[in-house]
Parts: structure tokens; sequence; C-alpha cells
């Protein structure tokens, strides 16, 4: 009945994109160690990238479908998943996999981003021995079967299925230098963090379900199960349902304890994606994240991983449409974070952790983007983004190889002749993460901008989430800049014998090359109209997000908002952020361009206090340690105390009074009751071993006994005559 | 009264016979080689053997007594063939033949 509203085409190929890393995984995972020994590691990353590259030959032709098909989603389905067969009205899920235009999109960042740096590990790993080749491709291949599955599924159910396997592989992989124990504790954060989001996500969709199939009583809170169809969790599915006036009054309609459910559901499920997606309150597991091989940071914590929280809003945006309450709290958030990681890249050091602050603060970025309702926006700025943030980590990676695992800035520098190539990919994605007119992350975040000025869906006015990202913008290019500068700049601060060998492999400056480019002309798939263009990323997108564009709304295009809400405006922006940037980029010119400064100098620049706080990234991690995870150990421990003296000693205290009442029973038998058998028993033993005496054996005390009484007898007998 | 002294009478020969058989039961008690034991039971034996020839020949003149003390003399020498085969046995066992340490039995 709901679903008349969307067309679904059936086609057999889509779950050849998961299966096929999954296969590479296992067979990986399973012969990779023989493999490597028996026939070398070409056969292991072979194995691994060809698994890859038939995902994205697959994604090509998905893609080229979902072009053909505009309103139509494809759908492989496999076999049911949850079903009860023969009762009515109970959940029915499908394992099956469905591809829109949305996802088409996720599918060529995914899958062509990871071949590419499928291809590039193959020259970061190759002096790789202590920790097993074979291991990294193996978790490599199955994060792309979990980033493939979360991306494709077609329920709710199964994105979340992928959703806890990129989390799975993250920690395997921030931890793939288990031996190291900060790095393993690295990967241990980063998945409790994600755990706390998750259960956000669980209870989200959770409470979706429910609210599918049922009301909360508006006056005790009670919850009434009154289906009235088969819930699928299919998110074309729930889109059709949302589209349906009727239904969707009914839902909305719905509160639990007061507070609409629809809300509740739109921000729990973000509080997962702030798990996921590194956001203000749970970033913290991220920048710890860098510990792993640095394609890892680049795949998993820049390019893919990490956008999927983004993903799900713009997936579910047909919930997030109808709370604005939800949406404020995405788009602020989204806002907060941009500008707090921003203003922690200012001062960090590692170049792997400037790049991870970057990575929080743009993810920021695409937050404030689908928070805003430009869900087209904020899924370009993602597939931008994945383009010049791989390329800077892959750049960064190329590096630290080239210098030896060298990566902070103190024994960097001067490597632009040096490292010719990753020098220049670097500049092109420092270009394009900064905004310079023309390159990729120019159209999309000044179109998140524009859209977060403009926007009239919020319970706050646009212009507050417009700051936050204008100012997170100046100090992007600052940090960006002082990173190009410090690195690639001014004098060789290593020791000559790395310079010796500073080299640059093919495998990776060839996949720098191609993602450097990417970066730089990326944007040209939706210059808006703004800019002379058509803004055709938009309208690819458009059939997804159509209806719930129609709840979002924005002051220029409702008309009569006065200058800075129509074209000029736009304008006006656009040239503040233009002005924004060249100074941005002048002040990290005067300061740090072939100038080496050391923290020291730069806390005296900066003023000492305001270094250190920020230096120390606002102390958050220790507030987190001394108000969370404290209390946490110590409510553990209490719990410990308390299962120890009171638990443990009620059950002790049991056992020791059995064992009390049953010594002292024992006590009574053994004195009264076995006295009395034992006294009998030594009677008798008494009187035999007296009596025993008599029969000895001895013969001659028989006869001295017999001679004494037969003399006593004749002696009587004469005496009595 | 020489004659009355040296008249050996039926007593005497009793009263000899009386000091063997105590002499034979005190060496039979208190004897703890197997050997003695043996001699104390020939003694007492011998003692009875007196007795028998004494009553035959100051009694009623018959030679019953004589007889029964040839009996006896063939008796004594068969017991001694069977008591010292069993005493060479014991001494094979045990290589002692103090009678108190062959015993087995408990006190």
């Amino acid at each position: 009945m709901h679903e008349a509203a969307i067309k679904t085409i059936h086609v057999s190929y889509l779950w050849l994109m998961p299966a096929m890393p999954l296969l590479g995984f296992l067979i990986n995972g399973i012969l990779g160690k023989k493999l490597e020994q028996k026939l070398g590691r070409w056969v292991v990353h072979s194995t691994a990238i060809g698994a890859v590259a038939v995902s994205f030959v697959v994604a090509c032709i998905t893609f080229a479908s979902n072009i053909a098909h505009p309103h139509a989603v494809l759908v492989t389905r496999l076999w049911d998943w949850i079903a009860f067969p023969g009762a009515a009205h109970t959940l029915h899920v499908d394992l099956a996999f469905a591809s829109d235009r949305l996802t088409s999109v996720m599918l060529m960042v995914v899958t062509g981003v990871g071949l590419l740096i499928h291809i590039f590990s193959t020259g970061y790993m190759a002096s790789e021995d202590h920790y097993g080749y074979w291991r990294f491709f193996a978790f490599m291949n199955l994060f792309m079967f979990a980033m493939l599955t979360l991306v494709l599924g077609d329920s709710i159910l199964l994105m979340f299925v992928g959703w806890e396997g990129v989390g799975l592989c993250s920690y395997l992989l921030i931890g793939y230098y288990y031996q190291d124990r900060e790095k393993a504790a690295a990967g241990m954060k980063a998945f409790v963090v994600n755990r706390i989001g998750d259960f956000g996500f669980i209870v989200g969709f959770s409470l979706l379900l429910w609210s599918l199939v049922g009301t909360w009583d508006q006056v005790s809170g009670l919850y009434h199960y009154q289906a009235a169809f088969s819930p699928t969790l299919t998110f074309r599915n729930i889109d059709a349902l949302m589209a349906d006036a009727t239904f969707r009054n009914a839902f909305l309609a719905k509160h639990v304890l007061g507070v609409p459910v629809v809300t509740l559901i739109g921000i729990l499920l973000f509080v997962g994606a702030t798990g996921k997606s590194a956001q203000i309150p749970l970033y913290v597991w991220l920048p710890d994240a860098m510990a792993g091989p640095t394609p890892v940071s680049a795949l998993i914590h820049a390019a893919t991983m990490v956008t999927a929280g983004v993903y799900m809003i713009a997936r579910l945006n047909f919930i997030y449409a109808y709370s604005p309450a939800a949406m404020t709290v995405v788009a602020v958030v989204g806002g907060l974070t941009a500008l707090y990681a921003a203003t922690i890249g200012l001062f960090q050091t590692d170049i792997k952790k400037v790049l991870a602050y970057s990575t929080i603060s743009q993810l920021g970025y695409m937050f404030i983007g689908v928070g805003v309702g430009a869900f087209s926006a904020g899924i370009m700025h993602l597939m931008t983004h994945a383009f010049f943030k791989a390329t800077l980590f892959l750049g960064a990676g190329s590096v630290i190889i080239g210098m030896h695992h060298r990566q902070d800035m103190k024994d960097l520098g001067g490597l632009k002749g040096l490292m010719k190539s990753t020098f220049w990919t670097f500049l092109f994605a420092t270009f394009a993460i900064s905004g310079i007119p023309g390159t990729a992350g120019f159209f999309s975040k000044d179109e998140i901008l524009w859209k977060a000025f403009d926007t009239n869906n919020l319970l706050i006015p646009g212009w507050i989430v417009w700051l936050l990202g204008f100012i997170g913008a100046g100090f992007t290019v600052f940090y960006m800049f002082r990173l190009v500068f410090q690195t690639f700049y001014g004098e060789p601060r290593a020791d000559e014998h790395t310079l010796e060998h500073v080299h640059e492999d093919w495998r990776m400056t060839s996949v720098l090359w191609v993602l450097g480019i990417l970066s730089l002309i990326g944007g040209y798939v939706g210059v808006s109209k703004s800019l002379g263009g058509s803004n055709r990323f938009e309208h690819y997108l458009e059939p997804v997000f159509e209806r719930s564009a129609a709840q979002i709304h924005f002051l220029s295009e409702e008309g009569g908002h006065g200058f800075m809400h129509s074209m000029g405006g736009e304008y006006t922006l656009m040239g503040l952020t233009l002005l924004l940037i060249a100074v941005a980029i002048w002040l990290a010119w005067k300061i740090y361009y072939n100038k080496y400064r050391t923290p020291e100098q730069e806390a005296e620049m900066y003023g000492k206090g305001l270094h250190r706080l920020v230096f120390n990234k606002y102390y958050i991690d220790e507030i987190y340690f001394k108000f969370v995870v404290n209390p946490l150990l110590a409510f553990t421990r209490a719990c410990k105390w308390f299962d120890h003296w009171v638990v443990d000693g009620a059950v002790n205290g049991a056992a020791w009074l059995t064992k009390f009442f049953a010594w002292l029973d024992g006590g009574i038998d053994a004195v009264f009751v076995d006295g009395l058998v034992n006294l009998s028993a030594h009677a008798t033993l008494g009187l035999g071993r007296q009596f025993r005496k008599l029969q000895a054996g001895r013969i001659q005390q028989y006869i001295v006994v017999l001679a004494t009484g037969l003399s006593i007898l004749v002696i009587v007998a004469f005496l009595l005559k | 009264m020489m004659g009355a002294i040296l008249h050996i009478g039926l007593y005497h020969y009793l009263a000899v016979a009386a000091v063997l058989l105590v002499l034979g039961l005190y060496t039979l008690a208190t004897r703890r080689n197997a050997i003695g034991v043996l001699l104390g039971v020939e003694l007492i034996l011998n003692a009875a053997n007196l007795n028998f020839v004494a009553f035959a020949g100051l009694g009623n003149g018959d030679a019953g007594g004589q007889v029964v003390a040839l009996f006896v003399i063939a008796l004594a020498a068969a017991e001694s063939v069977v008591a010292l085969a069993i005493v060479l046995a014991i001494f094979n066992k045990y290589r002692t033949i103090e009678i108190d340490k062959v015993s087995r039995m408990k006190e």
C-alpha cells in the first residue's frame, strides 16, 4: 500500500559490492599468512585490491542505473531476515540491499576512494613485516564490506549492522600496532566512545519502530501497540509512510512524556552520529585514532566511516524534516564542532593530529549542511572532503614514510624540493579545504555557509550557525597553511642521514595525483546557480530529497526578506569569506613562511595562557577523565566493594553459618551418639582383651595353671578329708 | 633295723616317680627350648612307666604293668620322632626353636 509511492526496480547485482570485499577478507584472513609466505605479498594485496576493484565496477554500473532511473530505488533482496510467518502485523525485515541516487554517490566515494587507498597502502605498508601485511589488507577489506553494508542496507537494521561493523574495523585498525600499549588503548577508546553513541542509535531506531506501530498515552505515558500493517523498517517504506498525509499527521501527533517522538528519534539518532562522526561531545576518540597506519586514517577516519553519521541523517531526511528542534540540535552541534575543532588544530605539532582536528571540524560543516536542511550540500561536502582529506592524509603518509616515521613538525620542514609530488598534491588539497575559489572545497563549503545563513527552518536565526562556520573557516585556512609552511618550507630540520634517504614511492604518488586533481576539480559537479552553474549535484539528488524539501524553509525562497536573503546577500557572504581566506593566508604567510616556530615561540606570540589552553585541547580529555571516566571507575570500584563485602559477604556469611551449625551438629554426634556407640565398643574390647589372655595359646602357661589348679584341688581334698 | 632301712618298698618307687613327675612338669612349664619341653614330656612318661612297673612288680605279680610300660616306651619313641620332625620344620621356617618366638597369637 505505502510502497506504491516509490518505485522499486529489482536488480541482481547489488549484493556483489559488499560480498566481494567480504570474500577478500575471508581469503586473506584465513589463508593470508600462508599465501604471503608461499606465493609472496603480491597475492595478498592483489586479492584485496581486486575485491575492491570489482566493487568499484559494480558501483559504476549502479551509478549509471541510478542516473537512468531518477525516481526508482534499485533493490536486491536476498532473503527474509526477521519474519514471523503466519502472524499478522508483525515486524518483517528482509536482508536486502538498495540503492537510490544518494546511495550511489556514497558508493562511488566509498569504492573509488577505497580502491585508491588500497593501492596506496601497498606502498605505505611495504616495509611492514612485524604486524602482518595480510592482516592489514584483510581488515581493510572487512571494513569495505561493513561500510558498503552500511551504505547499501535497505533497512535501518541492516544499516546498523554495517554501522557496528565499521566500528569494529576502526577498532581493529587503530590497534593495528597492537604491541604498542598506547596504540591499543587508542583503539579501545574509539570503540568505547562509539558504543556510547551506538546506544543512542539503538534507542533511536527502536523508538522509531515503536512509534510506527503504536502510541504513548498522553497522561500515563504507557505504550499501546496498535499496528495496522507490518513494519519493514526499510527507508523507502518509512519515506512512503511519511509522504502519506494521514499517517504523517498521526505520527507527528505522537508524544513521549510530552516530547514529540519525531524530535526524540532525531536527537537520539544524532547521538549515534556524534559518536561515529566525531562531533561534540563524543569527538575525543578521533585524534587518538591517528595511532593507526596512515592509510587507515585516510580511509576510515577521514573519507568514509566518519561520514556515516552525515549519510544517516541525509538518508533519514524524511524524519528530520519534520522536527526543526532536532535539526537545530544537529546544526548547532555541527557549527560548534566546526569552530571548536578548528581552534585546536591551530597549535598541534603532529601533522596527523592537525589533520584529525581538521576532519572533526569539516564533519561539523557537513552537519551544518544536513542540519539546516541543505542535504545535497552536506553530501557534496562529504564527497569533496573525501577527496581533499584523503589527499592530505595520504600526503602525510607519504611524508611519514619518506622521513622514516617522523611526523612532528619539529623534525620536518623544507620538503618542498625533496618530495615534489607529495608537496604539490598536498598544496592542491590545502587549497581545496581552504575554499580557494575554483577548488572542490570552495563550492561545497560556500554552499553550506550560504544555506546556513539563509535557513528559516531552525529554532534560532540561521546567521548564528553561519557565524560559527565562518570563523571556523578562517581558522581552517590558517592552520592548513601553517601546516604546509612548517612541513614543506624553510630549512629541513631532520638529520642528514634521514634527508639522504628521503624518497617517494610511485605507488603512493600516483594515487596522490589522482586524488589531488579530484580535490581541485571535484567541485565542478555542483556549481551553484549564483556562480553561473546549474547545480547538477543538487538536481541529481533531488528525487531523494524532494518530499522533505517541501518542509524545509529558506528565507530567500520565501521572498521579501531584504537584500541579505537575495542573490546579492549570497555574493556579499561569498565576498566576506574570500576576504577572510585572504587575510588568514596572509597571516599564516607572515608568521610561518620559511620560519619555523617552536611551540614555545608560539606561546610567546599568542599569549601563554591561551596557547596552553588550546595546545592542551581545552583539557577536555582531562575533564572527561575527571568527571566521567574516574567517577565511573569509582562507581565500578564501589560496585566491586559492594559485591565483595555485601553480596559476597551475605553469601559467605550464610556459608559460614551453615558450616558452624554443621560443626555443632557434628560435635553433638561425635560426643554423644558416637560416644555411646564407642563406649559399648570399648567395653567389649576391654573385656575381650582381658579374656583373651586365657586363650593365649601358651601351652606352658596352661600347664602351670593346670598343675596349680590340680595341686589346690588335691590339697583341698586332702584337708577336707 | 638296717634291713628295714635297706628294704625298698612300693612307696620308694612311688616317691621317685612323683619326684620325676614334678621335675618333668617343671621342665615342661619352664623350658623355652622346644627340645627341653620334649625332654620334660619324656620325664613325665617315664614317671608313669615307673609307677606301672612298681605296681606290677610289687603288686599282684601279673605282667600287665610291664607290658603297658613297654607300650609307653614304644609310644614315646614314636612321639619323639613326630615331635622332633615338627621341631625341625619349625626351625626351618623360623630359624629358631624358642617356643615363645614361634607363637603367633596375640597377647
